[in-house]
């Protein structure tokens, strides 16, 4: 059941939640979350879909948040989805005027109690997520460093305002290519010497890739563009030769390891709802992510 | 040398089995293409199979590997939970061999050793291999047998580790189940052996330790003060069906108590483990069961029956004897229901009753614990005359879940308490369902860890338990009839009754 609210209040909308909850039959939905999403106009609806996609996978209310003209008068207005294929509850706020520089005034009264919550922004995100006046509601902050026009200079960034809990989903797509490297190593392969990480131009995934790499290793990685799709290949040079997991098609890997025979596996391309279930999963600090920021941070000043 | 990109603290990396070749037997079968070969690919396409996986089935089938690629291919694209993608399934298309053969058969094991062996050196599966025996236990010894002769079972020929995995039933009995454990002990070490429980993979059971030993608000009354008495339930609305051959002289006691129920009632009895090990959890899990009696007078503890034809969900269905191939003397229940005691500290008095049927009116399996009455209700006689017991209810399947029921003030302006159901799903309707069981147990095959899958000794305890059981029935005469659809003989609500009880009903 929808319901739109034009020019309305956080009380209002919290009313019109509980009726639409109570009509639908008093649906009781276990909510173990609230998703609070920062999106745009042109955005908000592949946003809200990835973050009910993901809510199929962890029940939480969606509460979408979009920022419109700063200039004249200050409105708010809403939409309430209850039911309807929405896990959950959905509530879509549009903010007008100064109303925007305020937005947690209206989220907070909105969000379920002493439920954790996760703040997302699938594009345009603040500098230093944790000092954002929202970013400080949430005890996890998702931000997507791709988006950036300098995603290099943007993980910079992240990682002088880290905070425990924030979180990125470039660093969530390195997940794959990170638990077949594990994988890989989880038998030996000789002493690594250096390694190597090849990519498009300007993926912050395999910045923090090279990162993660170079800390957990201690040897030196050096990074190349590829033609992409993403990131196409790591390898390891060890002393007993190479071993290297490459991808030139975004979905299927080849790995090879000296004296065996190379071995082919899906490796594909996630989608945004799949990464921010992933991020959802854990709403605890992901504190490799955080040291892997300061590795990366420290290479890029020595 | 610890693997420097693995960290405790990084939850992302998944556990990812090693490479490996799983050997499986009896893959024309139901379970094979409806959960096994579905669960292999679910478990490709999360990322969780190693490159290099390999599958060899084995069937007495003029087959090639392509046919076998097929089978599978149906059964994933009819079957498996998770999103079909064409590069997960040449993944798993790869590694896909069948040996054609009986288990007779000297030379067609000599060619699975073969093939496994040329897989070693080819995909890099480095010696590891786990058997499924997804055949009936009558062959079991003749496969096991042929392992050993053919040397796959042989852990010291070359590097690399051998599992061996089987379905229930375990036995039949205590000497059968002995036997078998014996016969497999006799190829394969204890800790290699993997007695496959799939309601043990169940996220719902999974849970109860997480709602028992990560809450403060449970465990505190989760003992003889509180709680009056537990039902443990698995009700099934089909008949025997296909089964009827198998299920002739084994019952719904062997079939379902000796091995399910008894494993939730000890999960629901036992002590808090020290730690989640394997060994800590059977360790919990054996005092439990040692603990369990069967009641003094079985006449009145027990009751069984059989179902006779009536109205299943709308469906005219046929009554027990009417199912193919059941003889008009068998004596074998299709419905069990058993009150048991657990003498420890913690239950003494308070009785564990556990029923399964087939052909009742639903499908559902649940832990019930029903708590005490209050000792005193400031309320007048008619105010609380529908409170009943409070009761916290895991939901097994299907929606999984947790129900909590206590008493509510109905709104008004009239002081009325009644009962009110609070529910917990995590895989709401709209949800993504979670794992299927046999992912999670075939992925534990191939890492090695064995927490869920019961110890040889827990299942001999449960025999013990059972055994004196089907002792008696054997020679009480007839179980009682009862109409398919509806919650079981008049026997077992006076079962019941007797105790002053009465079942939830279905």
């Amino acid at each position: 059941m929808r319901t739109e609210l034009t020019d309305t209040t956080a009380s209002a909308v919290r009313s019109a939640l509980a009726r639409a909850s109570q009509q639908m039959g008093g649906l009781t939905t276990s909510v173990v979350l609230n998703l609070v999403v920062m999106t745009d106009e042109n955005d908000q609806y592949d946003a809200m879909k990835a973050a009910s996609q993901a809510g199929r996978e962890h029940p939480c209310q969606i509460i979408g948040v979009i920022a419109r003209k700063r200039t004249g008068q200050r409105r708010l207005d809403a939409e309430v989805a209850v039911g309807d294929n929405a896990p959950g509850r959905m509530v879509l706020l549009r903010t007008f005027g100064e109303l925007i520089d305020h937005v947690d005034s209206v989220v907070t009264p909105l969000l379920v109690p002493d439920t954790p919550v996760v703040i997302w922004w699938p594009g345009k995100s603040p500098e230093a997520p944790a000092a954002d006046a929202l970013g400080r509601l949430g005890q996890r902050r998702i931000t997507d460093s791709a988006c950036s026009e300098v995603p290099g200079q943007r993980l910079l960034e992240l990682a002088a305002g880290y905070r425990p809990g924030d979180t990125d989903l470039a660093w969530a797509r390195t997940t794959t290519w990170r638990s077949l490297l594990a994988a890989t190593l989880d038998r030996p392969v000789g002493s690594i010497i250096e390694a190597t990480v090849a990519a498009e131009a300007d993926n912050p995934s395999a910045d923090l890739i090279a990162a993660w790499l170079a800390g957990r290793l201690g040897v030196s990685v050096s990074t190349e563009v590829s033609e992409g799709p993403g990131v196409t290949e790591v390898s390891f040079l060890t002393d007993s030769g190479k071993v290297v997991l490459s991808r030139a098609d975004g979905r299927n890997a080849t790995l090879s390891k000296p004296g065996e025979p190379d071995r082919f596996v899906a490796l594909h391309r996630r989608d945004i709802a799949e990464l921010l279930a992933e991020e959802l999963r854990r709403l605890d600090p992901d504190e490799v992510y955080g040291e892997t920021l300061a590795t990366l941070a420290g290479s890029r000043e020595g | 040398m610890d693997n420097p990109l693995r960290d405790p603290r990084d939850r992302r990396i998944p556990r990812v089995a090693e490479p490996s070749v799983l050997v499986m037997f009896g893959v024309t079968g139901d379970l094979a293409q409806k959960k096994l070969l579905p669960a292999i690919y679910d478990l490709a396409n999360r990322g969780l199979l190693p490159p290099g996986f390999s599958l060899v089935g084995f069937a007495r089938r003029d087959w090639n590997d392509q046919d076998f690629a097929n089978l599978t291919y149906d059964a994933v694209r009819a079957h498996a939970r998770t999103k079909f993608r064409e590069e997960v399934w040449q993944q798993v298309r790869e590694g896909i061999r069948f040996c054609p053969g009986s288990f007779s058969d000297d030379d067609a094991f000599d060619h699975l050793a073969d093939t496994v062996l040329q897989l070693d050196s080819e995909r890099g599966t480095g010696g590891n291999r786990a058997f499924y025996l997804s055949i009936p236990p009558g062959q079991f010894p003749i496969v096991v047998k042929q392992l050993q002769r053919s040397g796959l079972s042989d852990e010291t020929a070359s590097p690399g580790w051998r599992r061996v995995v089987i379905e229930k039933p375990f036995g039949h009995d205590l000497a059968s189940a002995r036997e078998l454990n014996d016969l497999l002990g006799s190829v394969f070490p204890p800790y290699s052996v993997f007695r496959i429980d799939h309601y043990l993979g169940k996220e719902t059971v999974q849970n109860l330790l997480a709602l028992r030993f990560a809450n403060t608000l449970f465990e505190p009354i989760w003992n003889r003060g509180y709680v009056d008495h537990v039902q443990i339930t698995m009700s099934e609305d089909i008949g025997i069906g296909s089964r009827a051959g198998y299920y002739d002289g084994i019952g719904a006691a062997r079939d379902v108590i000796q091995n399910h129920l008894l494993q939730l009632l000890a999960l629901t009895a036992m002590e808090e483990p020290v730690s989640f090990s394997s060994d800590a959890l059977r360790a919990e899990k054996r005092k439990a069961l040692s603990a369990v009696q069967i009641p003094d007078d079985l006449t009145e503890g027990t009751a069984r029956g059989q179902y006779t034809a009536g109205w299943q969900g709308g469906i005219p269905v046929c009554g027990f004897f009417e199912e193919e191939a059941i003889p008009p003397d068998s004596v074998t229940e299709t419905y069990a229901a058993i009150r048991l005691s657990v003498d420890t500290r913690r239950w003494a008095g308070v009785p564990f009753y556990l029923r399964t049927g087939k052909r009742l009116a639903t499908r559902m399996t649940e832990i019930a614990v029903i708590f005490q009455r209050a000792p005193h209700l400031p309320f007048l006689a008619t105010d609380a005359r529908e409170l009943g017991e409070n009761a916290l209810v895991i939901r097994v399947q299907p929606d999984e879940g947790i129900t909590l029921r206590f008493g509510s003030k109905v709104p008004g302006s009239a002081m009325e308490v009644r009962d009110v159901n609070m529910d917990f799903a995590y895989g709401e309707s709209f949800t993504e369902s979670s794992p299927e069981a046999y992912e999670r147990l075939l992925l534990d095959v191939l890492i090695g860890d064995p927490p869920l899958f019961p110890g040889h000794e827990e299942v001999e305890m449960s025999w013990q338990i059972l055994d004196p059981i089907e002792e008696f029935w054997a020679h009480a005469g007839r179980p009682d009839p009862y109409p398919a659809g509806s919650a079981g003989p008049a026997s077992a609500d006076a079962l019941m009754a007797r105790d002053g009880r009465s079942w939830r009903r279905l």
